[in-house]
């Protein structure tokens, strides 16, 4: 096989698995930076995914090619709304917030695989007929060179998650709202006494996780397993967490790492069909973010720092 | 109200309100919720093979409960019970599919194995927290799906040639009894029941009566003041890991030699590493209330698959039950304040 057909195919696999994980760890950004830990990315992941496909299911005569796109805003609402279990638990009851989160991913696969059964009356849905295709982007593919590389064969949510990313980075990094976000999770007496209301600013912080991570898991639905089953939303999660963390707790660092958790979760999948890569054991590739991530944690690839308050509630005149 | 009595209050309280959740959940959309806990108890407890069915799996839940409550003690929260579990279970197997020897030195080796196995996967988040103050309930999860990973691994290559499961252990390294499989009208319960309650004796005894566990419990409570009072916090942290992932891959060996005979390739967890935070949660983290709460979980889970039969309901109605007692039990600040002004306002 041809070098250059052999990295569109990588490129386009990468950026492909990427898409969910990015919006996924950007809500993980969002709620770790007020301080509230969030294990249960993997719980929002299934709730988006879950409701995006019955939302599909159900409308996809009605809406058409849009459908898809429909359904990621309905995904948003109500990974957000779910996520909001987890913000009363983990801020107002104080909460173990691991716990908590935990609770949250067994809750989100309970309350899916129950609510499949009651309406579909099995154990899993029918494959959807309108999903995010990977198409080539009018004009841009014609580009000599970077045009086959990177605007073929791409999914269209893969581009808004990168987009999104550096938007997230300008609100957290450049705007006050971002500055009052971090303040809360660095140092929330600071923040309380310069008149920022704490709880409200990480209950907010929550229900963003929450509608990010329902956006994560209605891409991934809606792109690559294209029905919901027990099993659709496996890990993913858990993937998008340790990319937060490998990135830092920063929204470019946790794209970078998320589009570099696709390409090796791709190089898995397509190494089989492409020369060189096939002597090396898919293990090898399987196990490499998960390796990569603890080597970053335990300081080899450059310290990552949690934020301060991260994982403490906040009780009022307690020094 | 003495904070033992709450300590014992809360557990109580919070299955009772997911119980009543879950009868709600069931009410709104449309099941009978009388029917459905009839047939959730008579599937967990209504015939002989169903109270071994019921123990069978409450066998493991005791290992990885007691694994996850013996590193809270110590302050420390194992998420990767899972992951120490799958170790344990690959190294049980292989150890007993690999080997040909008497029963008294095979099936003690088995277990030794999948004990190490599971100490060791313990071992590497708990010397990163101790050197290098990384954080285990990320370094766990990841250990966790390294193990998965790996062990699919191994099933396909090492220990049988690109087939989906391991050949079956040889006899002498099996727990299966037939006298569990003559009295409970052949159930799968086996022998680990007995190893799961010495666990539960030896996890007692070390916490709550040696230095040892003295020591450990301190680290929980504040590490500096243990450090001062010259305890090695370092030395306490690694020890508490590895303990408790040999607890998790006893719970393998469990699954490995005495539920299936063998190892098969997985997809995804099998959930009872996970489920073990529940059980050490609801257990108060103190080894008879894991004893408890593993039994309970265990009719809760195996009571769940007569409630499609009997009563139509989906049997994830109980993941979601355990869910919301998890919740509830964390919440335990608000079940306390609310006790608190229960008891205000009777006066």
């Amino acid at each position: 096989m041809h070098f250059m057909t052999a990295l569109e195919i990588i490129i386009s696999a990468s950026l492909l698995s990427a898409a969910p994980l990015i919006f996924t760890a950007l809500g993980g950004v969002f709620s770790e930076r007020s301080g509230v830990v969030n294990i249960g990315l993997e719980g929002l992941m299934i709730m988006g995914a879950f409701i995006s496909i019955v939302f599909n299911l159900t409308f996809s005569h009605a809406l058409g090619a849009w459908t898809p796109w429909i359904a990621v805003v309905v995904a948003m609402l109500v990974g957000g709304l779910f996520a909001l279990i987890h913000a009363a638990a983990s801020i107002s009851f104080r909460a173990d917030q691991t716990v908590s989160g935990v609770a949250i991913n067994f809750l989100a696969l309970g309350v899916a695989m129950f609510l499949i059964k009651n309406i579909y009356g099995k154990g899993q849905t029918n494959t959807i007929s309108e999903y995010f295709q990977q198409v080539d982007v009018p004009g841009l593919s014609h580009i000599p060179g970077i045009g086959k590389l990177f605007f073929q064969g791409i999914t269209y949510p893969s581009y808004i998650a990168i987009l999104i990313a550096i938007l997230v980075w300008f609100i957290l990094y450049k705007t006050p709202f971002g500055l009052r976000l971090r303040s809360v999770g660095e140092h929330p007496m600071a923040a309380d006494t310069m008149g920022i209301n704490v709880v409200k600013m990480r209950y907010f912080a929550v229900f963003l996780s929450g509608v990010f991570g329902g956006i994560g898991g209605a891409v991934y639905a809606q792109s690559i397993t294209l029905n919901f089953s027990s099993s659709t939303i496996s890990g993913q999660g858990y993937m998008a967490l340790a990319a937060m963390i490998f990135g830092k707790w920063n929204p470019l660092g946790a794209m970078g790492a998320a589009l570099f958790f696709g390409f090796a979760q791709s190089l898995s999948i397509v190494g089989n069909s492409i020369p060189y890569l096939k002597e090396i054991p898919s293990v090898y590739l399987l196990i490499a973010p998960y390796v990569l991530t603890i080597l970053a944690l335990a300081g080899f690839i450059g310290r990552a720092e949690a934020p301060k308050a991260d994982g403490v509630p906040y009780i009022k005149g307690e020094r | 109200m003495s904070n033992r009595t709450l300590n014992l209050l809360i557990p109580v309280v919070s299955v009772i309100l997911g119980l009543l959740a879950g009868a709600l959940i069931m009410l709104v959309s449309g099941y009978n919720p009388v029917d459905g806990y009839i047939a959730l108890w008579n599937g967990a407890f209504g015939q002989a093979f169903y109270v071994g069915e019921t123990l069978r799996l409450a066998t493991p839940y005791i290992f990885a409960g007691l694994a996850i409550a013996f590193a809270f003690r110590t302050g420390l929260f194992n998420i990767g019970a899972e992951g120490q579990l799958i170790v344990g279970w690959i190294a049980a197997v292989w150890v007993g599919v690999a080997f040909d020897l008497p029963k008294v030195i095979h099936l003690p080796l088995a277990i030794l194995a999948a004990c190490c196995a599971g100490a060791f996967w313990g071992f590497i988040p708990g010397l990163l927290k101790a050197r290098l103050r990384v954080h285990e309930v990320i370094v766990t999860i990841m250990m966790n799906y390294i193990a998965l990973h790996t062990s699919n691994y191994l099933i396909r290559n090492v220990l049988s040639k690109q087939q989906d499961t391991t050949p079956h252990i040889h006899h002498s390294a099996s727990l299966s009894s037939p006298f569990f499989q003559k009295i409970t009208d052949f159930s799968t319960l086996h022998n680990g029941i007995y190893l799961a309650l010495v666990a539960v004796v030896v996890m007692w005894f070390i916490i709550e009566k040696t230095t040892l566990g003295f020591e450990l419990k301190s680290v929980g409570f504040n590490q500096s003041a243990s450090e001062y009072a010259g305890m090695s916090v370092n030395r306490s942290i690694i020890l508490s890991m590895v303990i408790s992932g040999a607890f998790a891959g006893l719970g393998g060996a469990m699954e490995g030699l005495g539920n299936y005979g063998f190892a098969f390739l997985q997809s995804n967890f099998s959930g009872i590493g996970f489920d073990g935070i529940a059980v050490a949660l609801l257990g108060g983290n103190t080894a008879p209330g894991v004893l408890i709460a593993a039994v309970l979980f265990g009719a809760l889970k195996v009571g769940s698959l007569n409630m499609p039969v009997d009563a139509n309901v989906p049997n994830e109605l109980v993941n979601i039950v355990i869910a919301l007692i998890i919740l509830f039990v964390a919440s335990g600040y608000i079940i306390k304040w609310s006790l608190a002004r229960l008891k205000r306002e009777a006066k």
